[in-house]
């Protein structure tokens, strides 16, 4: 009997539990030799673009880890590795674009910056011929409309929120929630050109600051409300409920126990909202206009901004001088955005309420 | 409408009257809000649909099959046959490109990459959404622009059997439809992926671990765990990228060179877009050709109201994911 077993059971052993597996470096020298592929494919065959050798490695890179998986592994453990593969794959499409977009934008924005160019505007610059003149005025006009924005569209905003989360019941906050959400999707040219029917055609205004900033509002208002929205539902009922007992009118409670406990939050999202509309351009360039002097009077005549002035110096300079203007201001923009987000989020990590993310 | 407030309603023991006018204040105050908002967006349809009544009345040309945009002339003609092509096509091929990458994103955000590069990476993408569109514009046209120039001839050389892929003439900067698209895709993908990442975070841990212990590879735990439960809330997200795509202006100025030809060889420069339009033609135009804008903004902004509502609704169906909706 025993024989019988030990013969039985010899196959069993040489056979191993494990499945055949790549080695462990096999994914990286797959890598590797896709990209010297690629790039020998690239160079011999002449391509210019170096999007196409990365192209090709991508590829090179899924077939050749997918047959080498096959061969090894079998066939579901390959389709496995060529998912893995297709993810990291995606990754690096994601990586490169939004990489050298950071990284162009900076190498070239850095040569443009000087202490004059921060400082002056562009009055009796001729742009085509120059490379002198500033952003002054358009940070000036940047931060103005923005901050009356802010001013029309946060107490809105947050007083819409504390509605759908305090007293919001029955159709008309529905009706509230729901197009709110569609509202976030307006396209902000579709807001600047209903401002334009309402206040400068209907009611005859002139161009300026403070038209832009409406339309600006109209884009920031949804933005605000869901923000602030979700941050009220994270403040627990327990709270609400000890202020009741305690006899206190609920306006108090919202105002002093409510509010205050997620301010933090609050916060993020507007800061998040106003980051996300200082980089519209469409709006202000059919409200504003747009002046090459220092207007620091958002109620009266054209004033400059950011998106506008770097739009501007692409598209009406359109040379050397106005390009390199163009990123200057661009870096400028986008390190005020980033600035506006990272403080945002910092805040949110401080002061976020029980539960926040 | 005071006597519904909920403050009345449950005060029943007597209170000091102040606290109870404050209440119906705040109530009425906050209410307000709610219906101004509700009144800006009648507003807005209203005022559009109004102007674009104005302007069609004056149309010498069928709105809808006309390719000029010449409501300044003599004889207006207007029509948005050629921006509304270019609209969807550029925002199709957004779309092609963005939705599976930006799957494979948010995948490798929630089950692939190590914790380590997975937060700072998720952190980043957050980031980029924030970029202004202006800067995607100029960095398209001075950046991607002359890079895309290898790959369009070579797909003229090799696609252009297709027709849409082949060029009437060789050489020239291919700002056209087809670069719109792929700027647009790089441009939704931060908010794709950030919808898409939550809702693949929230598949329910025990689905996941169950694949696995019957002996699915990940691939295989991913395709009958993960992915049917995020199927919607991938839906939603690409809705929403797309009402993105679609009302993306500034970007696409910048970057498409425009005429009022519509041609299927998407690799031609030429075409247009609603917004594109409407930024590009606003300031020289007469009160007429500005009522015409209109028109087209009000096609556009239907548009978008459907997609968007589409996706939100969709998102409704499953409640927990409205929370991430950026």
């Amino acid at each position: 009997m025993t024989a019988i077993d030990t013969v039985a059971a010899a196959p069993q052993l040489s056979r191993r539990l494990t499945a055949a597996r790549l080695p462990r470096w096999a994914p990286a020298a797959i890598t590797v030799g896709s990209i010297a592929v690629g790039c020998a494919v690239g160079a011999v065959a002449g391509l210019e673009s170096h999007l196409q050798w990365g192209l090709i490695s991508a590829l090179v890179f899924l077939v050749a880890s997918y047959t080498a998986s096959a061969t090894v592994e079998g066939r579901r453990q390959a389709k496995d590795r060529f998912a893995t593969s297709l993810v990291w794959v995606a990754f690096i499409c994601a990586v490169v674009p939004l990489v050298s977009l950071t990284f162009y934008t900076v190498q070239q924005g850095l040569g443009a910056i000087s202490p004059e160019f921060l400082s002056h505007s562009m009055k009796g610059v001729v742009g085509t011929l120059s490379p002198d003149g500033g952003i002054y005025h358009a940070i000036i006009g940047t931060i103005e409309q923005v901050l009356l924005a802010t001013l029309i569209a946060a107490p809105i905003g947050l007083l819409t929120a504390v509605y759908l989360v305090e007293y919001g019941r029955g159709r008309l906050a529905k009706a509230v929630t729901f197009f709110v959400d569609v509202m976030t999707g307006i396209p902000s040219v579709v807001a600047g050109l209903f401002i334009l029917s309402l206040w400068n055609i209907l009611l005859g205004f002139e161009y300026s600051g403070f038209s832009g900033s409406l339309a600006l509002a109209i884009l920031m208002m949804p933005v605000v409300v869901r923000s602030t929205e979700e941050m009220l539902k994270l403040v627990p009922n327990e709270l609400r409920e000890a202020s009741y007992a305690l006899g206190v009118p609920r306006w108090k409670t919202i105002l002093r126990i409510v509010l205050p406990t997620a301010i933090g939050g609050i916060t993020t999202g507007v800061m998040l909202a106003v980051a996300r509309i200082t980089g519209e351009t469409a709006p202000v360039m059919m409200l504003v206009f747009g002046a090459d002097f220092i207007n620091s009077d958002p109620f009266n005549g054209p004033q400059q901004s950011l998106p506008l002035y770097i739009w501007q110096q692409y598209s009406q300079v359109n040379n050397e001088f106005g390009y390199s203007r163009a990123w200057g201001a661009a870096l400028v923009l986008i390190a005020f955005v980033m600035g506006l987000n990272l403080i945002a989020r910092g805040i949110a990590r401080w002061r976020s309420p029980k539960g926040g993310r | 409408m005071t006597s519904a407030s909920p403050a009345d309603a449950r005060g029943r023991t007597p209170r000091r009257r102040d606290s109870r006018r404050g209440d119906s204040i705040f109530f009425n105050l906050s209410r307000g809000a709610g219906v101004l908002l509700l009144v800006v967006m009648a507003a807005i349809a209203g005022f559009l649909t109004y102007r674009s009544a104005l302007a069609l009345g004056k149309n010498e040309g069928n709105f809808l099959t006309t390719f000029e945009w010449t409501p300044d002339a003599a004889k207006p003609v207007f029509g948005i046959a050629v921006l509304t092509f270019g609209t969807l096509v550029s925002a199709l091929i957004a779309m092609i490109i963005a939705v599976p990458i930006a799957v494979g994103i948010a995948l490798f955000i929630s089950h692939y990459a190590p914790r380590r590069i997975a937060q700072p990476f998720a952190y980043l993408v957050d980031l980029l959404a924030a970029v202004p569109s202006i800067v995607y514009g100029l960095w398209g046209v001075l950046f991607l622009v002359p890079h895309m120039g290898g790959l369009t001839s070579w797909m003229d050389q090799y696609l252009g059997w297709t027709y849409i892929f082949s060029q009437s003439s060789s050489g020239v900067p291919p700002r056209n439809l087809f670069t719109v698209g792929i700027l647009l895709a790089i441009m939704v993908l931060p908010i794709i992926t950030a919808v898409t990442r939550e809702v693949f975070r929230q598949v329910p841990r025990m689905h996941e671990e169950a694949a696995l212990a019957l002996g699915a590879t990940r691939w295989e735990m991913i395709r009958t765990a993960v992915l049917p439960f995020g199927r919607p809330g991938i839906i939603s997200a690409s809705m929403l990228g797309l009402g993105r795509a679609l009302g993306e202006t500034i970007a696409v100025a910048t970057v498409l060179s425009t005429n009022s030809k519509l041609t299927l060889h998407l690799l031609d420069p030429g075409g247009g877009t609603f917004a594109e339009n409407i930024a590009l033609k606003f300031n020289e135009a007469q009160p007429l050709g500005r009522d015409a804008l209109m028109a087209s903004g009000l096609v556009l902004f239907v548009i978008t109201l459907l997609v968007n509502g589409a996706a939100r609704v969709i998102i409704a169906r499953r409640k927990e994911y409205s929370g991430a909706a950026a």
